[in-house]
This record gives C-alpha cells, structure tokens and sequence, in this order.
C-alpha cells in the first residue's frame, strides 16, 4: 500500500546553504554587479534591492564535451519539403550540436547568469566593508524610545489582542474541572442502572477524551497547568460536597433517577465558554535605548550649479541616507540649500527649486551651526554633515568657512564630508576645495565628483574601513 | 445516471481521503489489471518552494552542500518567478520504498495524473529496467546521501569549506567520467561506507612512521628496472582511478572523490533511459487513466484536465516551428510504446515485415521485455518503426565540417527508415554525448605524470572548456597531466597538458 505524507509544513528553505556558498564564492562578481548597477539607475531603487548580472562565463561548471567540428549526423523530426540528397546552407550562429537530444551544453556562454538579490543582501554588499569613521554611537544620553513588549497574559485587554488558543485553554480546564466530578458519577449510577451490565462507556469516553485533550493543551504550556489543576481541584471540592447534599435525599429507589437528573442539568449548565476564561495577550511599554544620527545636506544651489550637478550631490546624499540608516535605528535629515543666505527647506525643495543669487558658503555652515545648538545637542546625537558645492566662493568666503568649519563644527560632528561636483575635471582647483584642503582633521574629507559612476568608488573611498582611531 | 455514483470524487480540490482513493483506484488498475511490478510507494505533498529546493539537489532528497547546487537554485527560481518555467508536477526517486514528490498547488486530477504516471510508471520502471537493477541500490541511496552530507560537512569543518569546495569542483568536472559501464558496482550502504572510511583512516595513521622519512632517496632506480606500463587496460573511470591511485589526495579527498563517483553512477541509468522512462510512465498513466474512466470512476470534466495536460506533455514541435527544443522523450517515448501496443494488437502488413516476432502477440508481455531489457539507443534501434518515422517526420542531416553546406541524408522513405532509425538511436548513445576518455598511463616509477586519451569520435575534437577539465584533474591528481587527442587510426593529433607548476 501507499503511504502519504505531508510535507508541506517541513523546513522550507533547503537550499539556502548552497545559495549563501554561491554568494561568497561569487562575491567579487556580485560587487562588480552591483557597483555596475549604480551607474545606472537611481539610488533609491536600489534600496529596495533588484537583480544583478555576472557573467555566466566566469561561473560555468565546465565538463567534456564534443566540440564543434567533425562529422556527426542529426536527427530532426517535422520535415515538410527534404528530400534525400538536398543541400542546404550551414544555418550561422548555431553549433552542430544541438541535435543531440539534451546534451545540456546550452546553458550559454555568452548569456549572462541574472538573479535577485533581497533588499538586505543587496545593502550588504552595497555597503560591505564600508565603516563608518569615528562610530561612538552614542546611546549615551540614554536616548529612549518607548517599544512594546510580551509579557504574557491578562485577563482583560481589547478584543483584538484575545488569544484564541490560551481562552480555549482555560475553557477546556473549567469545563474538566466543573463538570468532570459530575460525568464521572454520572457514568458509574448509569452503569449501575443498566441491569444487563453493558458498561456505558461513551461518557466515559468522553470524560478521558476531555482529559486527553486537556493534558494536551497544558502540555504546551507548562506554566499554565498550576492554575487548570487548582481550578481543577477547587471544583471538584465543591462537586463533591454537592454530591454528598444529594446523597442524604437519595435513599430511596428513585433517588438515582433524581441524582442521573441532577447531575445532567448540572453538567448542562457548565458553560462552553465563560467570561472568566477569556486571555488577552499582554504588552508593556518599555523605554529602548535607541542610536540615532542626523545627517545635515548642505548644498549649493546658486545659478552654477545645473541640474547635473545637482543630481551628483543628490546620489551621493541618498548612499550617504542609506549608508548611515543601517547603522543607526533613527536618522534625521536636515536640508539646507544656499546662495548668498542659506535657509532649511525640506526635501522637494532642496533639490527641485531654483533660486538664483550669489554664493556665500559661510551662512550654510552658521545655519548649521545654529540648528545643532537648538536641536540636535552633541551629547545624544551622531551628527555627520555632507556639503555639496561646486567650488566657487568668492572673497574672504572661503577662508572663513574653512575656519568656521575646523573651529566652530568639526568639535561637535562624527564626520563631515566636501563633494564638489564638476562637469569635467577641471585643471584646477576650486577656490573653495583649495581653502578646505587646508584642514587637518581626521573627520574631515573631501572629494571631487565627476560623473555619476564616480559616485560610488568615491563614496566607497570616503568610508571604507580604517583601523578607527579614537578622536581626541 | 446510476453511473455517477461510481465517481472517486467530484470537483477539483483534492484532499488526503481523496488522494487515498486515487491511489487505490489506480493501484487496483496497475498492479491487479496490468500487472505492473512496483516499489512500495511513499507519497510525499510539498510545495513549490520544497520543489524548487528538490530540483536543486538534483531530485534527491537530500544532497550534501555546494555552490553549483545553490546556482541551480537560483536559476530555477528566477524562471519560475518570472513565469518562464513552470515546476514540473512532480518529481519521483529511484529508492525503495519509491519516494515520489506532489505539488500542492494541482488540481485533484492532477494529482490523479501525476500519481499514475510517477508512483505506477516510473516506479515500475526502476523496479523492472535492467539498467537501474544493475547500476543502483534503490534501496540505500537515501541512507547513502545522508551519510554523503554528514561527511562532507565533516570536512568543511575540519579542512575549511573552501578547500572541500575546490576537491568537489573538480570532482564535479570529471563526474560523467566515474561511470564503470561493464561491470556492476558492489551495493551502497551508507553504514559499511562509514565502517570503511574510519577503518582506511586508522590503518593509515597506524601505518605512519617517522622513520620512513628518514631513508635515504634511492638512487639506482631509474636504470635498474624496465618501467612497467601501468594501468595494463586502459581505465574508463577516471574518478575511480584517482581515487585508487593518485599520489597526492589526503584521505578525506579521496573519499570525497569516492562519493561523487557513486553519485555519478547511481544517475546514469537516468541519462541512458531517458525515452524509455518518461515514455513508459506517460504510457501507463494514460493507460490507466482512460481505464479509470472506462469504469466511470471519474468524469467527463476530470478527464478533460487529464487530457489537455497530458496533450501538452506529449506534443512534439517540428524543428523550424517557435518552440523547437530537441526530441521530446516524452512525446517520443510515449508514441513507441503505444505503437509496440498496436503492433501487437492490430499489425498491418508492414509491421509484420518489420516486426514478425511481435506482430499479433501479446502486448502487456512484449511492452515489459520491452521496459526490462532495452535502453534508449537499444528500444529506438529495435522498436522505432516505419509509421511512427512517418508520424514524426523524422530526417536525418549530415553535417561535416569539411564540407561548406549540409546535405539531408535520408528522409521518412522506404530507402530512408533504416538509416534514420538507426541515426536516431546512435544519438541516444553514450558516445554520441560525450567524448571518448581513458586513463592511458600512469608512470609511476618516474614523474607520476598521468596520461589520458581522448579518441576523437568521427573527427570531433573536444570542446572548449576541455582545458578547464584538465586543470580540475590536475589538481585532484597533484602530479603532471597529459591528454593525447588521436584520430580514429590511432594517430595522435594533438596534446594538451597541464603541469603541476601551473
């Protein structure tokens, strides 16, 4: 005979293994993949992790097989006009080889071997080895958030949090524990009463079913089986003196009769569900320490800087959002755009609004300044800036950002990190880039982007992993 | 009407009662009526991702871990999500009790179909055909690929992942070359493997001295003795030669070597009888389920659903029609089958030209010998007849690379037949897959170095990843490797090697 088995609640992810196994062996493919991809498309797809392409060459399983040359015959079915003796043209393109059967050869050399990386495995190589630089991720402050917790069960709550399983739990022992006495008796004065001593044994049946099924529940639960057997026992006590009451009136021949009555209404009355069984799952609020950072965009928007160069500073802000969104539970961003006066928009503005004027940097950085003083106070706040510009400040300008940056905000900041944006690389170096290349600060670097492909390597060198050094 | 209440079921969810009465129903067909000799079956219901997982692993149960079988994963499963491969409806091991997998997601003839077709079909097939009684142990293979995982998680563990990948990389290379094909294995057994690998391990750390590293290098042997040609025969089994003789393998290598190779040659009966078995199991589910029917066990609209899937499986493209992806073994496997069946029951002049010893006999006994005794190449080149090459259009191309254009050969006509049928069956044939590779030499007194010989097959050279090949053997052997292309005079034709410096 057959056997039949369900399978479908068993383990279902198998091969994870082998595919973990693959993902390392083929990392520096996949990275390759990946970093490909961000040329291409923008930042915030990428977040939701996609499809990547290696080439199939470089992971084929390679074998012995026939190669292309040679005599060989092959076999078609569906010939409509040959006749013996035709010639035909060698079809390009195509090996020889295709004729035998499923020879398996066809996985394609050239074809690109394409699969889907999951959001997180997508991140994790898009940011592997990637650290961030001075990380004292400051909990200090003891920043808390309040989360919700288990914390077992209660007996009253909202009708969404009921659990079903734990009501039906504490209904079940009740009912044992109430009417079990009672089925019990029941069961012996029936027994009696059949004179031919056929032995009832549906309602003892039922009474070890119950039973059965109760050791069941409470099996699943340890710590619930006290409360059922004192319940359990509590019951019982009180169906016992209930049946000693009884026994004094039951002397006569139809006392059992009255008793088998008795005890059926009292069984009946044993509701299947009560109030006092009903359970709620219970959650407390508990205070969480939470890591969070804020993340201040500075950018240049005076006439300068097109729509190019606003998509570079654009990129490399999002790779910096999502960067530090992994490694803090909470992130703000602050936005911050300026021409000759900087101002705090939000984020369509910053990066969609035109605005014309002149350029004084300065005023950024005093925006900053400020908003970090009344909001974001250094003690429980990871505050990393991001400027983007592209190089041209005039006058005393430069000058002086570069000493407010190294005085007033580089004291109070994990990182802070100069993009200029150009259209081509230009001979030399900006007014800005040239002050600021004067800092010496470990939290401070500062990079040059060309073209959307820089973005990453760029962004990549600005945070791969360093031995961290402690800052002063 | 009274009919109706014959029916298993109606409607198109199946439950478990309801699969247990399929089953029966069928069994009672298979085994009562047409006398199929079957395993036992184990049934197992799984869903589309365990499929996708069974497919990885190459249908067993359980394998042990590799990045190949992750590939495989992957791929399938961007298919399948992409909707450009469906999951097959089942998947059915050669093992007894004869483990056969459902997918939940049929349909309750489905369920019927694919329990006819895996757990009758298939199932009697590995019971009956000769080459699956000689070359497999249905009985051990699931005990054998646990032990085959424990141990080669045991080393990863003890020798680092990456080095037990690159030995079962270059095993995997060689695989289709640890097949012995003229003599039948000794039996699987997973606990005499586990005795046997702790005993080979003991005895050679008992073996171990020191000393032995202390003798002086001998100096006098290369003139002293004639060097012996060594192996005398050549050997086809290349992994099984590695295993008993390469001079560098550790222990555990050769072990693993020893697993892949056993693999290799469970599985080959598979790549052999390919038409045969696919053919054999759509036959019969069709057989059983028109019976089914017959009997007004099941209805008009569950037979639709079998039909139009069982169309599907058995339809055959012409090779310049959109779609076009070889010769169907299914749709080919089937129409012999159920033209051995026609020839015996109701043979036209022709059939008994061709066929005078099955023409009119009895067809449940000439099917069986058919099943039990023959391979693909062997069934084509005896049963493929003159209608069914008519049926298929078949016509054979010649292609010779010396020559600018392709000739036809011969065609579905009486001059044709002969020729067509047996060039269809030599491409089911071993040597029409794969290229022709021994073990020539191992010089074993000298350089160690091993030779092999390929020989070229009508003129075709090896394929272009034949140099890979020989790097994965150069590492599994440690030594200098050498392969010698000849022609068919025996002519060497050219040399590749692969030194143990690079």
């Amino acid at each position: 005979m057959s056997v039949i088995i369900d399978r479908r609640l068993n383990e279902r992810n198998k091969s994870a293994g082998n595919r973990a196994r693959f993902m390392r062996r083929y990392k520096k493919q996949i990275r390759r993949a990946v970093s490909e991809r961000i040329g291409e498309r923008s930042i915030r797809d990428m977040a939701t992790g996609g499809e990547v392409e290696i080439p199939a060459g470089d992971i084929s399983e390679p074998r012995w097989r026939h190669g292309e040359g040679g005599e060989r015959e092959i076999v078609l079915p569906g010939n409509r006009e040959f006749e013996s003796g035709d010639r035909l043209k060698r079809p390009q393109g195509q090996g020889g080889g295709g004729g035998s059967g499923d020879g398996g050869e066809g996985d394609g050399d050239e074809d690109n071997f394409t699969f889907a990386l999951s959001r997180d495995e997508f991140m994790e190589i898009f940011f592997d080895d990637l650290e961030l630089p001075h990380l004292l991720r400051t909990e200090a402050g003891d920043i808390t958030e309040p989360a919700y917790e288990r914390a077992g069960y209660t007996r009253d709550g909202a009708p969404v949090n009921l659990s079903v399983v734990r009501t039906m739990q504490q209904a079940l022992g009740r009912r044992i524990a109430l009417s079990g006495a009672a089925r019990r008796r029941l069961a012996e004065l029936e027994r009696l009463q059949a004179s031919d001593a056929v032995v009832d044994v549906e309602s003892d049946a039922a009474v070890r079913d119950i039973a059965a099924d109760a050791v069941e529940w409470v099996d699943a639960d340890k710590s619930s089986f006290a409360d059922v057997s004192a319940d359990a026992a509590d019951a019982e006590d009180t169906a016992e003196s209930a049946d000693a009451d009884e026994a004094d009136v039951a002397a006569l021949d139809d006392a059992t009769t009255n008793e088998l009555e008795a005890l059926r209404s009292r069984i009946a009355r044993v509701p299947f569900l009560d109030e006092i069984d009903l359970r709620y799952r219970h959650r407390v609020q508990v205070p969480k320490p939470v890591s969070r950072a804020v993340m201040f965009c500075l950018m240049d928007v005076s006439a300068s800087m097109d729509e190019h160069r606003k998509d570079l500073a654009k990129r490399f802000f999002t790779l910096l959002f999502l960067f530090l969104s992994r490694k803090y539970e909470r992130v703000e961003i602050i936005f911050i755009r300026h021409t000759d006066d900087a101002e705090e928009v939000d984020e369509q503005t910053f990066f969609h609004d035109r605005k014309t004027g002149g350029t004084v940097v300065l005023s950024a950085l005093t925006l900053m300044h400020e908003i970090m003083h009344e909001r974001f106070p250094a003690d429980s706040w990871n505050i990393y800036g991001a400027q983007a510009s592209d190089g041209d400040a005039f006058g005393v300008d430069p000058e002086r950002s570069r000493v407010f940056v190294e005085e007033s905000l580089l004291p109070g900041l994990r990182h802070f990190a100069y993009i200029e944006v150009c259209e081509r690389p230009e001979r030399h170096r900006s007014t800005l880039s040239s002050a600021y290349a004067r800092i010496d600060d470990e939290r401070f670097a500062m990079r040059e982007v060309n073209e959307r492909r820089d973005i990453y390597p760029v962004f990549r060198e600005l945070f791969s992993a360093r031995p961290t050094r402690v800052p002063a | 009407m009274s009919d109706a209440t014959n029916f298993l079921s109606d409607g198109q969810d199946w439950t478990f009662e309801l699969l247990t009465d399929y089953d029966r129903a069928i069994r009672q067909i298979a085994v009562d009526e047409f006398g199929l000799d079957c395993y036992p079956n184990q049934i197992e219901v799984i869903a589309s991702e365990q499929m996708l997982d069974a497919y990885a692993s190459v249908g067993l149960p359980i394998s042990y871990h590799h990045w190949s079988f992750g590939k495989a994963f992957i791929s399938h499963e961007q298919s399948y999500r992409r909707g450009a491969q469906g999951l097959a409806y089942e998947i059915v091991i050669n093992s007894d009790p004869c483990i056969a997998y459902l997918m939940e997601e049929n349909s309750l003839p489905m369920q019927a179909l694919v329990i006819a077709h895996a757990c009758y079909g298939h199932n009697s097939f590995f019971k009956g055909n000769y080459l699956f009684r000689q070359w497999t142990d249905a009985d051990a293979i699931v005990d054998y690929m646990v032990f085959a995982r424990n141990y080669v998680s045991e080393c990863e563990e003890r020798f680092g992942i990456e080095a037990v990948e690159a030995t079962l990389d270059a095993c995997h290379a060689l695989q289709e070359f640890g097949v012995s094909r003229y003599h039948r294995p000794a039996p699987l057994s997973a606990a005499d493997e586990l005795l046997r690998q702790r005993e080979r391990e003991e005895s050679a750390r008992q073996r171990h001295d020191e000393l032995w590293r202390t003798l002086p290098a001998a100096t006098d042997v290369d003139d002293a003795v004639e060097p012996r040609v060594f192996p005398e025969e050549p050997e086809e089994n290349i992994l099984y030669f590695i295993e008993k003789h390469s001079p560098s393998l550790a222990p555990w290598q050769r072990e693993l070597v020893r697993i892949v190779r056993k693999l290799a040659q469970y599985f080959y009966p598979q790549g052999q009888t390919k038409v045969m078995n696919e053919g054999w199991a759509t036959f019969w589910h069709y057989t059983i389920l028109n019976r089914l029917y017959d009997k007004r066990q099941v209805g008009d609209g569950f037979m639709l659903e079998v039909l139009t899937s069982h169309t599907n499986v058995v339809a055959q493209r012409g090779f310049d029609e959109r779609g076009y992806g070889g010769i169907n073994p299914y749709a080919l496997g089937f129409a012999m089958f159920t033209d051995i069946r026609r020839i015996c029951e109701a043979p036209t002049d022709e059939d008994r030209e061709w066929f005078p010893t099955i023409a009119g006999s009895d067809w449940r006994e000439t099917l069986d010998t058919a099943m039990r005794q023959y391979k693909d190449e062997s069934f084509i080149n005896q049963f493929l007849s003159p209608k069914l090459i008519r049926d298929f259009r078949l016509f054979a191309i010649g292609d010779d690379a010396g020559r600018p254009f392709l000739e036809v050969d011969s065609i579905h006509n009486e001059a044709g037949y002969r020729r067509v049928r047996r060039l269809l069956s030599t491409q089911y044939d071993r040597d029409g897959l794969l290229p022709d590779i021994e073990v020539l030499r191992f010089d074993r007194d000298r350089s160690r170095s091993l030779t092999l010989r390929h020989r070229q097959h009508r003129g075709k050279p090896l394929g272009g990843e034949g140099k890979k090949v020989l790097w994965h053997l150069q590492r599994l052997w440690g030594f200098d490797v050498k392969l010698e292309t000849v022609d068919e005079n025996g002519e060497v034709v050219s040399v590749a090697s692969v030194g143990s410096g690079g």
